[in-house]
């Protein structure tokens, strides 16, 4: 019951993916050129990186609202040190990477220590990370510095005329490195243990606090390195930019499976998340004639379908494991 | 009645402090002076600005009694203004009088609202999924399906009948104050004269236990959803009365963070199983006379981003269990005497 159960909610994503992609690509000519599907990746790096914290909060049952907010504040934090204030762009990433992890941390003691729902103390954040961002400019900064755009313009070639840049390689290598850490680290198995039931986790002698806090300071710091990213991507920083982002990463981490109450997903289930969302959106642009909005009302049509699914899955493990 | 009361004393406290700050360090700031039989002052900007999120607020504190909560009111309220825009600019294409447009205008909004409402309580008591997640989804694809209604654009219209909904004055004060005044009116009749109210608190509280006794528990979580999103929908069209347009793209943006923040505020817990209407009013008015006090000292408007945050993390803490515990402990011994 148990396999059928996992193997649903982690196969459906990757079938809805296959399908979609097979699809667009007999529909639409050019769209298997490897070149758009590294676009693909390249395009909603920032998006899975941030993606990717927000996955381990969610596996834990909580929520992280601020990630967009805090993606924002990166880029500009990091477009004023560097053009305003000529900070070397490498110490300029250690404060930005650094504010972030702050601000998840800070978030994580609040929820952890004061027991206080995920969901307010990370609206909170919202407000805060979008201010701050607000206060440094509310003009966007460009960013001309010749070893931050030579980082922005870096491509490895791939085979097949595709390139990846450097945020496919931070994504690839973060989307590795969570994997990891889920299954084999102690911190990670407590971060499922929790999702499953904290009050259980904790009476098993698991440091459930330590671990909350870790959860929200690793988003936190996911959504500053997804921030930098995105200048990266623009080469300039905007106090506005990402805003709502946070409801199109946790859509991406529900896509890919990942159940909203905690306990069951992956890193990876999140990465098919993502790439749903990167399919549809190439497939619009590919279209032309339609208006980018249908992105939205599709993720919505796709959120449905998947909590749908979800919830006919749980019922049938429920009401087999009742008469059994 | 004594918990009620010990709950909105927090948000009064703060709401008292702030006005005090501002009468000392900001002479004039109380001054009300009658313009063409229009009171104008500090004090009724902040109530009229503060209108559209206590019309929304008085919905919300309805679904969060209940254990839930509804993320898609933004949403809503986008749609509803720019389902009556469209109406209204359609109307005024085939030259039909003001007032019968105007009434059709206001149904579409509500039936949107209505509609958006049904959606939620749906995936919320028929469906089972968890509030947030459940409301999340009209949240995404509502503000693009008023992006399409409105193709994109910001859609101007005249109808001088659907745009006093959200501007002029009536008995000397704006109009949207009245609107939101009738609203907590009406959902503080149907919860507190009637035994609505009870049912609501009784399923926040334990939704199995009210169930086993008899409650309609889908059906009371249906109302909360429908009513919420009426609210919304009313909320929206006032605000697009207001400027006369409807922008999809921006139009109610971080208005279900405001309601959802005014009435936890107001002192109702986020689990739901008791809710103060008046709280919530109380919270909406703190949060924009912050605003306002803000603005008029001519601080950078992002600095209000930051002190609502602090608000937020400050109310929470106050309301925190281990807080609260330890403060019992320090006021056991007065209340024994």
């Amino acid at each position: 019951m148990k396999l059928l159960r996992e193997k649903a909610t982690s196969l459906a994503p990757a079938l809805v993916l296959l399908v979609l992609y097979l699809y667009f690509g007999f529909t639409y000519k050019g769209f298997f050129e490897p070149r758009v599907l590294a676009h693909m990746v390249g395009d909603n790096a920032f998006l899975g990186v941030t993606a990717i914290g927000v996955t381990l909060v969610i596996l834990t049952g909580g929520i992280d609202l601020s990630v967009g907010s805090i993606v924002g504040l990166s880029g500009i934090l990091m477009a004023w040190l560097v053009t305003n204030k000529g900070v070397p762009p490498s110490a300029a990433l250690v404060v930005v990477i650094g504010l972030g992890t702050l601000i998840g941390l800070a978030q994580g003691f609040l929820i952890a220590k004061f027991e206080i729902a995920p969901f307010l103390v990370t609206l909170g954040g919202l407000f805060f990370a979008r201010g701050l961002a607000l206060l440094i400019s509310r003009e966007s900064i460009q960013i001309q510095d010749p070893w931050f755009k030579s980082l922005g313009l870096y491509s490895l070639p791939l085979p097949g005329g595709a390139e990846a840049t450097l945020g496919t390689i931070v994504f690839v290598l973060l989307v590795l490195a969570a994997t990891l850490i889920l299954r084999f680290t102690v911190f990670g198995r407590t971060v499922y243990a929790i999702g499953g039931n904290a009050q259980s986790a904790r009476l098993m002698g698991l440091k459930v606090d330590r671990t909350v806090l870790g959860v929200y300071a690793f988003s936190g710091f996911c959504a500053a390195v997804g921030g930098v990213l995105f200048s990266l991507y623009t080469l300039s920083g905007n106090a506005i930019a990402a805003t709502g982002m946070e409801l199109d990463a946790i859509a991406a981490t529900v896509i890919g499976g990942t159940l909203l109450t905690g306990g069951y997903g992956s890193a990876l289930g999140t990465v098919v998340g993502v790439m749903i969302l990167g399919v549809v959106q190439s497939a619009i642009t590919f279209n032309g004639t339609l208006s980018s909005w249908w992105t939205k009302v599709f993720i919505g049509t796709l959120l449905l379908v998947f909590m749908l699914l979800q919830r006919g899955v749980q019922r049938l493990g429920a009401g087999r494991s009742a008469t059994s | 009645m004594k918990k009620a009361a010990g709950s909105l004393a927090a948000p009064l406290v703060m709401l008292a402090v702030l006005l005090l700050v501002d009468l000392i360090a900001y002479p004039g700031f109380f001054k009300l002076t009658l313009q063409d039989g229009a009171l104008v002052g500090n004090v009724v900007d902040i109530l009229n600005r503060a209108a559209p999120v206590v019309i929304i607020s008085a919905g919300m504190v309805v679904v969060i009694s209940t254990g839930g909560v509804d993320l898609s009111v933004g949403a809503v309220m986008a749609i509803a203004g720019a389902a009556s825009a469209f109406v209204l600019k359609q109307s005024e294409a085939a030259k039909e009088a003001d007032g019968p447009a105007m009434v059709k205008a206001l149904g579409t909004g509500l039936c949107g609202g209505v509609l958006g409402g049904a959606l939620n309580a749906f995936l919320v008591s028929v469906i089972e999924i968890q509030p947030i997640i459940a409301t999340l989804l009209l949240m995404v694809a509502g503000r693009g399906v008023a992006q399409l209604i409105t193709d994109g654009q910001i859609i101007n219209f005249q109808n001088p009948a659907f745009a006093a909904l959200g501007s002029g004055t009536f008995m000397f004060l704006p109009r949207p104050v009245w609107v939101a005044l009738a609203v907590v009116l009406v959902v503080g009749g149907l919860t507190r004269l009637t035994s609505l109210g009870l049912f609501l608190e009784s399923v926040g509280a334990n939704a199995l236990a009210s169930r086993l006794s008899g409650v309609p528990v889908r059906a009371v979580k249906n109302f909360a959803y429908v009513l919420c999103g009426v609210t919304a929908a009313l909320a929206g069209m006032v605000m697009s009365a207001d400027i006369k347009a409807a922008d999809s793209s921006n139009a109610g943006l971080y208005f279900e963070l405001e309601a959802i923040l005014a009435v936890a505020l107001g002192g109702t817990s986020l689990s739901g199983g008791k809710f103060s209407i008046t709280g919530a009013v109380i919270g909406t008015i703190l949060m924009q006379a912050l605003t306002t006090t803000v603005n008029s000292w001519g601080i950078d408007k992002s600095a209000t981003l930051i002190l609502k945050a602090g608000l937020v993390v400050t109310v929470c803490v106050l309301q925190s269990a281990s807080v609260k515990q330890k403060l019992a402990g320090v006021f056991a011994k007065g209340a024994e005497a």
